[in-house]
């Protein structure tokens, strides 16, 4: 059943902004799906509209950029196993969850990301260098965030929940119609700063949508740990209207998205969307899920794996051609080779680069550290003169 | 030139603000139609709108958190966080996010936000209302803390607060608000003293004596009285807390060749041990005892009937000059 925040049918005799036919909205329950496990396309009388422009192209390209990223991920960690990266917070299983919501962005959209979002980084134009440069630990960010509308990969867990907020409350201020997006997981539900943010949205009717990717793992806490309720049904407790799809499903996610987006840009407020979907990998390199995690719990989601289940469409529509095959396998392997090199190839810093922009303008008492340590540094390149010690 | 209490010379300086560049907007609790709880933003909202003086809900985290996003998209966001014990909650997105995304981001995100904080004590409030928490933001690399002192320092260094691409921590000394003073609204900013200097307010020969915010009236006080004796000290007003102007207090020690420092936060790891510890570093040599500190001490800020024992006073800081002067004191005799 469709229903608005007040948990009433939306079926209202004067559409409010934001609610009308073209936009439907959904409040937890049932999970919005448009392609099955098994590959199969299912109608959705509401939602079907929303991706009636997603033809035989773009399905291979959504499916390029899904194997793409998978394979940045791979190589990513292998990189961190081999002592190149110093971690890499792999997204494998999440690749309809990223790579759907992101394709549903304009350009002037501005996108919050945690930092598990390298899939999100690399649709919105992230070099590759720039992807793996945090976890290399050759700089705190990856790409310049004013670049390409997304912020860098924030850590603090819910934390750019509020920022997205409150540049969504900027856009209100500019009059554009610009739309933000914050992406957070299960986990961070639980933080103050996702509720205060789902408060300020609601309170100033701020044009974000907050995207959660319930990949139901916290590290090693269960979704179970951080609610009793589904997370789609929280927002409705702060006037937020939410929708629960198939984070598994590209055109599901792309469908919801492009909905919660359109509500924002016509002023008609927050949304959250809980996009069910699976860690099928350790939080970071640094994890071993096998401590705590059901191997069956894993199979039970390979087989609902995005990617299998979008080349099972692909394959039902004839379009899984040796063609597209060759053109997609050659494409994330340039991209991984490209990843690989870029990584080995950078730059380290420079040793007084650690003292460089702490502020925007000179600060006497890091202008008195970075002198001293300069001139501590330049003391082994001084010969030591004999009976001196 | 205009007699202005310290509030109106606050209020006169967003208002300036906010005239100069739309991009100013302020953010806090009842701050629009009541005009804050101490009345600094009165009038602002009728004037500029709910859009720019924006009454918000509840929750200190999110007036930071948003106004990190506001910084994001080119505002210069100015919160007010209605009391000194009420800013922890926004701890986190202060030092994690405020303090960090400039150096994060190498410089491309700037965060020019000002944090207002009514601080200290004096005004008889119960727990939570009288705290001085600035040691916890110096001690923030990102940051620049300032403390006024006086109505014209308000009306200018909260325009230079606002002005600055950096995020500023914005002490008020509560228990001054009223206090009237001259203050010069056609002071042209670009020859103002600049936010991160000190200024040598009393001038003396015998002590240096280094005070902020609220106690730079009583330090003023206290050298008055000091000169009744045959004492010469001279007042150091820091104004700026982080960075602190160490030049300005090294050419006074050198003169001087003592040293207190006073300040109603708590001694242990407060800004008084660093002051101290740096002009150790700075001119030992020119000491000629050990540097003192009249603080407030190290227990939670005390119920209102005690809170006069706590907060340093005029005859504590006396104490303190005559421990630095070598004079008869309260610890004569006392070994450590």
């Amino acid at each position: 059943m469709l229903t608005d925040q007040a948990g009433k049918g939306v079926h209202h005799d004067t559409p409010r902004p934001g609610h009308s036919a073209q936009n439907p909205l959904r409040t937890g329950g049932d999970l919005l799906q448009l392609v099955s496990p098994d590959g199969e396309r299912i109608s959705h009388p509401e939602f079907d509209i929303w991706v009636k422009d997603i033809g035989d192209e773009q399905l291979c390209s959504l499916y390029e950029d899904m194997t793409v990223i998978r394979r940045i991920d791979a190589e990513a960690t292998a990189l961190q196993r081999q002592g190149e990266l110093a971690l890499w917070p792999p997204l494998l299983g999440q690749e309809a969850a990223q790579i759907g919501s992101s394709r549903s962005l304009r350009d002037d959209d501005f996108v919050f990301p945690s930092y598990r979002e390298s899939g999100v980084a690399y649709v919105r134009g992230a070099h590759l260098s720039e992807i793996a440069r945090v976890w290399r630990g050759n700089a705190s960010y990856g790409w310049d965030p004013l670049r390409i509308n997304l912020a860098t990969p924030q850590i603090i867990i819910g934390s750019q929940s509020l920022h997205a907020t409150g540049y969504a409350m900027g856009v209100q201020l500019d009059g554009a119609n610009t739309a933000v997006l914050a992406y957070f997981g299960d986990g961070a539900t639980s933080e103050g700063d996702v509720n205060e943010a789902m408060v300020f949205a609601a309170s100033y009717q701020a044009p974000v949508v907050f995207f959660c990717q319930n990949n139901h793992w916290a590290i090693s806490e269960p979704v179970r740990v951080q609610s009793h309720v589904q997370l789609a049904d929280r927002p409705t407790g702060f006037g937020i209207p939410s929708m629960r799809v198939d984070g598994n499903d590209v055109l599901a996610v792309m469908a919801a998205t492009r909905v919660a987006l359109d509500r924002a840009r016509k002023g008609g407020g927050p949304t959250f969307i809980e996009a069910v979907t699976y860690r099928m990998g350790p939080h970071t390199t640094a994890d071993d899920p096998t401590r705590y995690r059901d191997p069956i719990e894993l199979e039970d989601w390979a087989a609902k794996d995005p990617i299998l289940r979008l080349r099972k469409l692909l394959e039902a529509k004839g379009l899984l051609t040796e063609d597209v095959e060759t053109r997609v396998k050659a494409k994330a392997d340039a991209v991984a080779a490209e990843l690989r090199s870029s990584c080995i190839d950078m730059p380290d810093p420079q040793p007084l680069d650690v003292f460089n922009h702490v502020y925007s303008t000179p600060n006497s008492w890091i202008e008195r550290q970075k002198d001293h340590y300069s001139r501590y540094l330049n003391s082994f390149n001084q010969p030591v003169e004999e009976g001196a010690l | 030139m205009s007699k202005l209490t310290f509030a109106r010379a606050i209020n006169a300086g967003l208002r300036k603000s906010l005239e100069n560049d739309p991009k100013v907007v302020l953010m806090g609790e009842d701050i629009g139609s009541l005009g804050g709880v101490f009345r600094v933003t009165d009038g602002l909202q009728k004037d500029f709108g709910k859009h720019r003086v924006i009454d918000s809900p509840l929750a200190e985290s999110g007036i930071i958190g948003t106004a990190v996003g506001l910084a994001y998209r080119g505002y210069r966001p100015v919160c007010e966080i209605q009391f000194d014990g009420f800013i922890y909650p926004a701890f986190d997105q202060i030092v994690s996010q405020v303090a960090k995304m400039h150096y994060r981001t190498q410089g491309r995100v700037k965060m020019p936000i000002t944090i207002r904080v009514p601080f200290g004590g004096g005004i008889g409030s119960p727990e939570h209302h009288s705290e001085s928490p600035e040691a916890y933001f110096t001690h923030t690399s990102g940051l620049r803390v300032v403390a006024v002192s006086n109505p014209q320092d308000a009306y200018t260094m909260i325009q230079q607060a606002i002005a600055s691409d950096d995020p500023v921590l914005y002490f008020e000394p509560k228990r001054r608000y009223h206090d009237k003073g001259d203050v010069d609204e056609t002071l042209d900013l670009s020859t103002a003293l600049p936010l991160d200097k000190a200024a040598v307010v009393t001038k003396g020969s015998d002590v240096t004596l280094v005070a902020y915010g609220p106690l730079v009236k009583t330090a003023k006080d206290a050298a008055m009285a000091a000169a009744d004796e045959g004492i010469s000290v001279e007042v150091i007003d820091l104004r700026s807390l982080a960075p602190v102007d160490y030049p300005v207090v090294e050419t006074s020690v050198r003169k001087t060749g003592r040293l207190v420092i006073t300040h109603e936060a708590g001694q242990s790891g407060g800004l008084g041990a660093e002051i101290a510890a740096s002009i150790t570093e700075r001119c030992f040599h020119y000491l000629e005892s050990a540097p003192v500190r009249i603080t407030g001490f190290d227990v939670p800020y005390p119920y209102s009937k005690l809170e006069m024992h706590h907060l340093p006073d005029l005859d504590r800081i006396l104490d303190g000059v005559d421990r630095a002067l070598g004079r008869r004191n309260s610890l004569s005799g006392l070994e450590g």
